[in-house]
């Protein structure tokens, strides 16, 4: 008798082993702090992926329904802790934009260089934490080394290195130091021929190049279903930067400045002359993408920084006063989104005439971009895991709030 | 050694080869415990030096060379977790399952001519043989921590180094056939004299298998970028996830261990193992002992090869140093491969290398092609003219080689012996091609 395959299922089942239940998290070196995933695992290959949140709840939005809008900032800083300035502004523009408060051209560039160097200094760390996961430890050392100096010249602006509180609604909280501009000119010239040196070791190397192309490959339409946003969301091919197409608000900032939303548009990235190639094993929405996509606004935004600083010293107007404590918010709501490092951050805010705020809500990139976790690692590796969702770079303080 | 204290001390003989036995052990011991203490320290160093800050700079002066022995008394005073699921026998003797196998190769392995442990006509084989033991004391580890993590750990480390004995033995063997011998001793001694007479000049199959070798090696030892089975970014710390304090250590000094001997291992096996790029350590020690006695060299009997054979053992220090370096350099720098690829690397690129490179010395010294030497256009060394011609060999390559140990052991003869039939049957067919 002739054998035959009723259902091909049943030779699957039989050739499967046991699966294995592995709790991933929340205490694990790769999961970005504490986030945890429960893998279901057949051997080495994955299965099924189910990450659960809420280890880093502290109920942010409920107690900034009990403190004024300029109390709330160092609430902010300590949400997206690895990008703090963009934090700050994305709370300000919106409280500004309840308040209907117009600021000085001057604090607009001033504001233009601090969220874009935060943006630098957010994306070096999300590189540097990339290469951890896939195993490479120096070029890791190597970002937090040139993140130093950000962090020099914030400390410098503001006093902190880490929650900054900086950029409060009305403005920020000081003027920047004498020879800031410099400082911070000068450390854009020392950085930028760095760039070179993670290209070598992470974007243009063998190892990387075969540890993240062709994995968790996100297409346009599933990234704007899940509404996916900042890189992720660009790795995939889709032109949408909220800087350029912001609210009115948010883009009057980047109002007359040269630049371009990083993503492939037609086969080829802006502005690539200097970029190394493509691999020929990249496909457009995998994670080589999404940790190029970062590189390249790295590059954009060192660019941003130099067109502010120029428009900065001749700017008028003055760097912005904060609001009173006791200012008396209108009676309504807004909501605005501004393009954080990690993609789009809004905020949620309605006032009952009071002080302080009826509701504050936030709107997290992160959590996004963590939702497509489950599905990008269905049927990968255990050793895909740390590059799919190391390449999101999400921050877990900003998704459990 | 064993003679030594049989016949001058009068011990019987049970208790004189149990005393040398000991003796080499401790020797041996010592050797593997110090080097994994150099060694982390070195690793330490090295990886500041790459990542751009200092490593250990206090402990034990400027460059915090005791670091790594402040930090060995830290894990003897820490506490001895077991975890509740462990199966608690087997979770206890894994550490030493894996340090044992890594310690034990050493006793075949030759630190200067005629500085080993034990002589062994199948040196080769046996390093090779206990190196692979050590992948036991993982999988033990591994199951028995009751741990998903180990398991995973383990498993990988099962897979990569089962597959990467096969490419790292066909490898080695190349070494062992233009040599004729598996004895380390005779291989060394077989490349004195200029550096065109180290292995891996011999010819070019040579030359490109000991890159093989070196890929293989630092699979086999289970480091950068094949450390799947510890990955932590993937398996939190893989096999040893679960152990702590001195256990934790062991595993470390196995790790370190083998890292040495695999190193060493091509140190003899490609680049001529203690004798330095230029034959000067024997006229240098003469010379010194010549000045330091007053001309008087000759009445001092064997102490000019002692020296000489004391800066051997440097040289073959260094070149396993260099080994290690070369290791931990590649460490800090690729990230890790996933563990397909490294089958794929293992399957698809090591073994059909090895396997080209086999056949093609084989086809090169079956024809009695020109070796590296011949093309510079140097004189051989006095020693290696025994290449083709085993009497001589065994004449000038083994009895120098002597010390006193050696040529006392009375096993000395067994390896010169086997040298003969396996040299007779390889220079017989090599003028058997050379005819066709």
């Amino acid at each position: 008798m002739p054998l035959e395959l009723e259902d091909p299922r049943v030779i699957e089942f039989d050739v499967r082993t046991d699966e294995m239940l592995v709790n991933m998290g929340p205490q694990h070196p790769s999961t970005h702090g504490v986030l945890r995933l429960v893998l279901r695992t057949d051997g080495e290959v994955v299965s099924e992926v189910e990450p659960h949140i809420g280890y880093l709840h502290r109920c942010a939005e409920k107690i900034g329904e009990n403190l004024t809008p300029r109390q709330w900032v160092p609430y902010t800083d300590r949400m997206d802790y690895l990008a703090g300035m963009n934090m700050n502004l994305g709370w300000s523009l919106c409280v500004e934009k309840l308040l209907d408060h117009q600021l000085s051209e001057k604090a607009l560039h001033l504001r233009v260089i601090i969220a874009e160097m935060g943006r630098i200094a957010s994306h070096l760390v999300g590189m540097g934490a990339y290469g951890l996961d896939l195993g490479s430890f120096s070029p890791f050392l190597y970002a937090f080394r040139e993140r130093e100096k950000i962090l020099d010249l914030f400390e410098e602006a503001c006093g902190a290195r880490l929650t900054y509180s900086y950029i409060t609604p009305g403005g920020c909280t000081a003027d920047l130091p004498s020879g800031w501009l410099q400082r911070c000119a000068d450390f854009l010239d020392q950085f930028e021929p760095i760039i070179q040196e993670y290209h070598a070791l992470l974007t243009t190397n063998a190892i990387f190049i075969k540890r993240t192309a062709g994995i968790g490959v996100m297409s346009p339409e599933m990234a704007i279903q899940y509404g996916c946003t900042g890189p992720v969301l660009r790795g995939s091919g889709v032109d949408y930067d909220l800087r350029r197409d912001g609210e009115a608000r948010y883009t009057e900032m980047y109002d007359g400045y040269a630049f371009e939303v990083i993503s492939e548009q037609n086969g080829h990235y802006p502005k690539d002359h200097d970029y190394p190639a493509v691999p020929k094993d990249a496909v457009l929405g995998d994670c080589w993408h999404r940790f190029y996509v970062r590189m390249l606004e790295v590059v954009q935004s060192v660019d941003l920084v130099r067109q502010a600083i120029d428009r900065y010293s001749t700017a008028s107007g003055d760097y912005g006063v904060p609001i009173k404590l006791t200012t008396k918010l209108p009676k309504g709501e807004a909501y605005l989104e501004t393009e954080a490092p990690r993609g789009q951050m809004g905020f949620y805010l309605v006032s009952d005439g009071n002080a302080i705020p009826w509701r504050v809500r936030a709107r997290s990139s992160s959590f996004c971009n963590l939702s497509v976790t489950a599905d990008l690692c269905r049927g990968c590796l255990i050793a895909d895991i740390p590059a799919v969702v190391g390449s999101l770079d999400v921050v877990m303080g900003e998704i459990d709030r | 050694m064993a003679d030594f204290f049989e016949h001058t001390l009068h011990f019987p003989v049970w208790l004189a080869y149990l005393v040398a036995a000991l003796i080499h052990c401790v020797l041996i011991i010592h050797v593997v415990a110090v080097g994994a203490l150099i060694f982390i320290w070195m690793e330490r160093k090295i990886s500041g030096r790459i990542q751009d800050r200092l490593g250990p700079t206090r402990v034990g002066g400027a460059f915090g060379w005791l670091q790594t022995l402040a930090d060995g008394i830290k894990l003897i005073a820490k506490e001895d977790i077991t975890p509740g699921d462990a199966d608690v026998m087997l979770f206890k003797i894994a550490p030493y399952v894996s340090f044992a196998a890594s310690f034990c190769a050493y006793i075949a392995l030759p630190f200067s001519d005629g500085w080993v442990a034990q002589h062994l006509n199948s040196a080769v084989f046996f390093v090779l043989a206990v190196l692979g033991l050590e992948v036991f004391g993982v999988i033990l580890a591994g199951y028995a921590s009751g741990s998903k993590w180990s398991l995973f750990g383990a498993m990988r480390e099962a897979a990569q180094v089962v597959s990467y004995e096969v490419p790292l033995g066909m490898c080695v063997v190349v070494p062992v056939f233009v040599c004729g011998t598996m004895n380390l001793v005779t291989i060394g001694n077989m490349q004195s004299g200029l550096f065109t007479n180290w292995l891996i000049f011999n010819d070019p199959f040579t030359f490109a298998i000991f890159w093989v070798y070196f890929t293989c090696a630092v699979a086999s030892v289970n480091r950068a970028p094949f450390d799947l089975a510890e990955a932590e970014s993937e398996l939190v710390a893989g096999f040893h996830t679960e152990y702590s304090g001195l256990r934790w250590s062991f595993f470390f000094m196995a790790e370190y261990g083998s890292m040495f001997l695999v190193s060493g291992l091509a140190a003899i096996l490609f680049f001529g193992g203690w004798n330095g790029p230029f034959p000067i350590a024997e006229p240098l020690a003469t010379t010194l002992v010549n000045v330091v006695t007053l001309g008087n060299a000759e009445s001092w009997g064997g102490l000019s090869t002692y020296l000489a054979n004391l800066m051997g053992c440097v040289n073959f220090l260094l070149k396993g140093f260099v080994g290690v370096t070369v290791m931990m350099w590649i460490r800090w720098t690729l990230p890790r491969l996933r563990i397909d690829q490294v089958m794929t690397t293992c399957l698809k690129y090591c073994v059909p290398l090895a396997a080209v490179c086999f056949l093609g010395a084989m086809f090169w010294q079956l024809n009695g092609m020109p070796t590296g030497n011949d093309l510079m256009g140097f004189q051989r060394g006095l020693q290696t003219e025994g290449w083709v011609e085993t009497a001589d060999r065994e004449a000038t390559a083994v009895t120098p080689a002597g010390s006193a140990d050696l040529s006392a052991d009375g096993e000395s003869l067994v390896p010169v012996a086997a040298d003969r039939s396996d040299g007779d049957h390889l220079s017989g067919l090599a003028e058997n091609g050379g005819a066709g």
